[in-house]
């Protein structure tokens, strides 16, 4: 069996981030593995700009942004594979693979890193009732007929979910002649970026309608139209505020799911939260030597920070390689646990462990709800050690903090770092 | 005095900018956290533009449309005009990124270009 | 002029006609819809049943009984799967402990092979995540899972082989009896036949009624059910029933054979025989009842749903099988009111009208009958080596479409290409469960499609879900708006 020191599951901005930073820490010998037939992922379907702005300081789209970390890979010749599925990772970290020309085969590795990135919550998913006509689309594969394969799916549109996917795609299909009429959020808030609303929505006179859903689907061919009602704040329908639009396509926005089908074969173990591998300060996870980053580990706003965590993951691995891998003793020292309560869903990490830590690390997050004028709290243990206003904190956006090894260590006892959202 | 609340696209932060306009004439700009967002308002009330992104279609490449962006921002009234024009072009792969698919679209000034590679089959 | 003509592809005439296709006959099945297995027989529980519960001397407890023994044979010979994984039809009151006695006492009466109670020790060994309220259960060890669409296509494709046509997409407009013979009038033109055999599912009223002075009324009693992911697929070992109600079996708990969770299905009688709508009172009562259920040890998550759907019973108002000649219509064989367990019941209600056939007219049989079919290739089933030697003879195995049930351009080429193949998305979902996954079609949709689009010699914009009319783009960018 052939070995690689490090294996990178994936292919799309984490993978290429993660496989560009092992090989600039000094691990030569690794293998990113893409499924697709071009490197850069989604990447390659979102044509729309606003990539880069933190990593480039220029506003790219996301081909170009992909091209950029193409090129590096290429400079630092890193090895990978097309076309080539993963369709195993046991917990030794043995990977099978398959592909057309060779067929299966399995590499043994000394470091994996998931950069499998995330999948479309379907409709099924939502028990919209109705029937199951063709014309009902998650917004990403529009997205991938319209940008990559030069189709229209449909003429008249009404786009279910607030997500970047489902406003992008507004203007999307509004550019390519068709009538996008509404977008319905059954949430009280957007579940995309503010500037998506004003440049994909607000300049063409596309309404979205907040605490709204779509409560049936007509048509047993093609979708012929939906009805879209009100929703109270139990999220059920009110009766009496239907309204019915004509349409032949519906597309759906509404949510990410990490893909860990084989973070599960591998025995990581998962966060309910994220629905994506618990990790540590390393971005390791419970099994020793598999890393994960990008969208696979929790979904992302910003393809920035997907490049900067897996730039963190890809290091990571590589010094583990180096340092840690065949030795004996697992990460020693103390860990401190990372708490999220009160308006903060979760942290990416979880757990840090002291001895290993960086100077500073980045405690990534999302809210729960729709903050104004709060604050970012940060304990530890009981003690408040951070303090940050933030004017507008949304779910649709990540938020973060830094810790400060040196804050850590001095502080005597320390056992639970805990992550608020406080109103004064 | 009239006041306008915007909401500033320049980078996914989305401040929420106020705008102080008299006689047309901007007088006073507030909510911003960097000089993107001043810029970007001061325009927005006055000259608003958008960088436009669409496809065209790709004659013996790899793929079978190529990506294309306004290598600027154009005037916002002006983005159906662009996208009419690039609407018939076909282009040749090979096609590498920065390549220009249409100069000085609809009389904007601002060229077309190719935001993607794609290689010829 | 045919000898045969079989109205309806779904599950009974497909396998009807598989039956008959053992003589020298002139034969055709018809079906309005682009593909075989689209009615009834695509949305149900796809439960290999026991026959515990149907009234003893009933047609359909006899059809139950003797299906069931029938289902694990054909499967063998043709190459679909079937699991015999056993059903258990559980107590959870002590009070209506005696119900299962009863329950057991129609199982022996009916012939039903090692029925017997599992008192609750026994019960909570084979089940670890049955409530602990259970008291005893009834265990019907014939009880199995079997995949409806494989099963349906395994008899179509074996009867295909052996020279029967399948005129699909032609829909029945009409059918005139003539002295010796009848006219089947359908959208595609005129078809003359000596035999009808009537498996028109929800329609079967409709064709009985153009020959017959004697109506008769079929309900579509509509079924919704919720799926969950795979990773619930062995919650349960069994099928688990709760006892049986007015309206059937009841809302079952239970793994299908593909390993994943089903919670249903209702009931409801509707006048729109092809409403195959979801509901939202009834979504919402299937996602109350999967969170408060009495059978389960656990809420169920209902996060692990990855979709609902609803399928419609052919129900006749006597709850009764009619597979018999037409009395004042000589030929005209009606295989009527096949709702559950026809699924099970369909290899005995085709040896049944193969009999009644076959008494009449002895049709000699074929010397050439084909009577085995290889499967579908199912990659993700293979070791290794298997699969390795697969791809080197055909790349195309080695190349995923689907992610989520592992199918690759391998086995979606197949199944369009084989025979009466596969012409639409839901056929080559149906065969190949591309599409069939967690993320429902997302990412393979554009990849499918090409397949189809290039194996068919159709543009992308001709590629359909299922019937005409549900094509899947309006047309090519920067062209067609």
């Amino acid at each position: 069996m052939r070995s690689y020191d490090v294996i990178i599951v994936g292919g799309g901005p984490a993978g290429l981030a993660a496989a560009i930073a092992a090989k600039k820490e000094g691990v030569d010998n690794i293998l990113m593995i893409e499924r697709d037939d071009r490197l850069g992922g989604i990447l390659n379907q979102c044509i729309h700009n606003g990539f880069g702005l933190h990593t480039f300081k220029e506003e790219l789209t996301g081909p170009e942004y992909a091209q950029r970390f193409i090129d590096q890979a290429a400079e630092l010749n890193v090895e990978y594979k097309l076309n080539t599925i993963v369709v195993d990772i046991s917990k030794d970290k043995v990977v099978t693979t398959m592909n057309r020309n060779e067929g299966m085969v399995q590499y043994q590795a000394k470091a994996v890193v998931l950069a499998m990135g995330c999948r479309e919550r379907p409709r099924g998913a939502l028990n919209i009732p109705g029937y199951r006509p063709a014309g009902i689309y998650s917004a990403g594969t529009a997205q991938r007929l319209v940008n990559m394969e030069g189709y229209m799916p449909g003429k008249k549109c009404v786009i279910l979910g607030s997500g970047d996917i489902g406003l992008i795609m507004a203007r999307r299909m509004t550019f390519e002649g068709a009538d996008v009429q509404v977008v319905a959020e059954v949430m009280p808030y957007s579940g995309g970026l503010k500037r998506n609303i004003v440049q994909c929505l607000d300049d063409f006179d596309i309404p979205l309608k907040l605490s709204h859903t779509v409560i049936d689907i007509e048509g047993k061919d093609r979708l012929t139209g939906v009805t879209i009602a009100e929703v109270g704040p139990d999220r059920k329908p009110i009766p009496g505020t239907e309204e019915h639009y004509d349409c032949d396509t519906l597309l759906l926005s509404v949510g990410l799911i990490p893909e860990n089908e084989l973070s599960k074969q591998a025995e990581v173990e998962m966060s309910r939260i994220t629905n994506g591998p618990l990790v540590d300060e390393s971005l390791e996870t419970n099994v020793e030597g598999i890393f994960a980053c990008g969208n696979v580990l929790h979904v992302h706003d910003l393809v920035d920070y997907v490049s900067e965590e897996a730039t963190a993951a890809g290091k990571n691995a590589a010094k583990y390689v180096k340092d840690r891998y065949g030795a004996e003793a697992g990460k020693a020292g103390k860990v401190i646990e990372i708490k999220a309560v009160d308006g903060a869903r979760y942290t990416v990490p979880t757990t840090i462990h002291l001895d290993n830590m960086e100077d500073k690390l980045t405690v990534r997050f999302r809210v729960g709800a729709v903050f104004k004028n709060s604050y970012i709290g940060v304990y530890f243990n009981d003690e408040r050690k951070q303090h940050r206003k933030r004017p507008v904190m949304a779910p649709g956006e990540m938020e973060q903090i830094i810790l400060k090894k040196k804050d850590l260590e001095a502080f005597e006892g320390l056992e639970t770092i805990t992550v608020k959202i406080e109103a004064e | 005095m009239e006041k306008r609340n915007l909401t500033c696209i320049r980078c996914p932060l989305g401040c929420q900018i106020t705008v102080t306009l008299e006689n047309g004439e901007v007088k006073d700009v507030t909510g911003n956290t960097c000089p993107r967002g001043d810029q970007y308002a001061r325009k927005e009330v006055t000259n608003p533009t958008r960088v436009v992104t669409s496809i065209v279609k790709v004659e013996g490449g790899v793929l079978p449309v190529l990506s294309v962006k306004t290598k600027d921002d154009v005037p916002k009234g002006k983005i159906f005009d662009v996208l009419d024009e690039i609407k018939p072009v076909v282009v040749k792969a090979p096609i590498h990124i920065g390549d220009v698919i249409v100069a000085d679209v609809a009389g904007t000034g601002v060229d077309i270009v190719a935001s993607k590679e794609i290689a010829a089959v | 002029m045919y000898d045969i003509i079989v109205i309806g592809a779904g599950v009974t005439g497909a396998c009807t006609a598989r039956a008959l296709s053992k003589y020298q006959v002139n034969m055709c099945v018809i079906d309005k819809y682009d593909d075989v297995c689209s009615g009834t027989s695509k949305a149900n529980s796809a439960i290999v049943h026991g026959g515990y519960d149907c009234k003893p001397g009933t047609m359909m407890a006899k059809m139950n009984v003797r299906g069931n023994e029938l289902i694990y044979e054909l499967a063998e010979e043709l190459d679909f799967p079937v699991k015999n994984n056993g059903s258990l039809i559980v107590c959870t009151v002590p009070e209506e402990r005696g119900k299962l006695d009863v329950l057991l006492q129609q199982g022996i009466d009916n012939g039903v092979p090692g029925v017997r109670i599992v008192e609750k020790e026994e019960l909570l060994s084979m089940e670890k995540n049955l409530t602990p309220n259970a008291v005893a259960a009834l265990y019907v060890p014939t009880g199995g899972l079997v995949d409806p669409f494989n099963m349906c296509v395994a008899f179509a494709e074996n009867a295909a082989v052996n020279g029967c046509e399948f005129k699909l997409e032609t829909e029945v407009t009409n059918i005139v009896k003539k002295d010796d013979h009848y006219v089947i009038e359908t959208d595609k033109g005129n078809f003359e036949t000596k035999i009808v055999v009537n498996a028109a599912g929800v329609y079967a009223d409709k064709m009985h009624n153009f020959v017959s002075e004697k109506k008769m009324k079929i309900i579509a009693r509509r079924g919704e059910y919720l799926l969950m992911d795979h990773e619930l697929g062995d919650y349960f070992n069994a099928t688990v029933f709760p006892l049986p109600g007015k309206m059937g079996k009841g809302i079952l708990t239970a793994p299908t054979i593909h390993g994943n969770l089903f919670v249903g299905p209702s009931a409801t009688d509707i006048d729109d025989k092809e409403a195959t709508n979801t509901t939202q009172e009834i979504i919402d009562d299937l996602v109350y009842k999967a969170q408060h259920s009495y059978l389960t040890k656990d809420v169920l998550p209902m996060g692990k749903v990855i979709t609902s759907f609803a399928g419609l019973r052919a129900h006749e108002a006597n709850h009764e099988f009619i597979i018999e000649e037409v009395a004042d219509a000589p030929g005209f064989f009606d295989a009527a009111g096949i709702e559950s367990p026809g699924l099970t019941s369909a290899p005995a209600i085709a040896e049944r009208i193969e009999g009644l056939v076959q008494d009449k007219y002895q049709f000699p049989k074929k010397d050439n009958f084909i009577a085995k079919r290889k499967g579908f290739i199912k990659m993700d089933q293979l070791s290794l080596e298997e699969r390795n030697e697969l791809i080197k003879k055909n790349p195309q195995y080695g190349n995923i479409i689907c992610r989520c049930e592992m199918v690759t351009e391998g086995e979606i080429v197949d199944a369009i290409n084989r025979p009466v193949g596969a012409r639409s998305m839901d056929a080559v979902k149906r065969r190949t469960r591309a599409g069939m996954g967690r993320c429902q079609a997302g990412f393979c949709t554009p990849k499918t499609m090409e397949i189809l689009s290039r194996e068919l010699g159709i543009p992308m914009t001709e590629v359909r879900k299922n019937v005409k009319g549900s094509e899947l783009l309006v047309g090519k960018i920067k062209e067609d708006l």
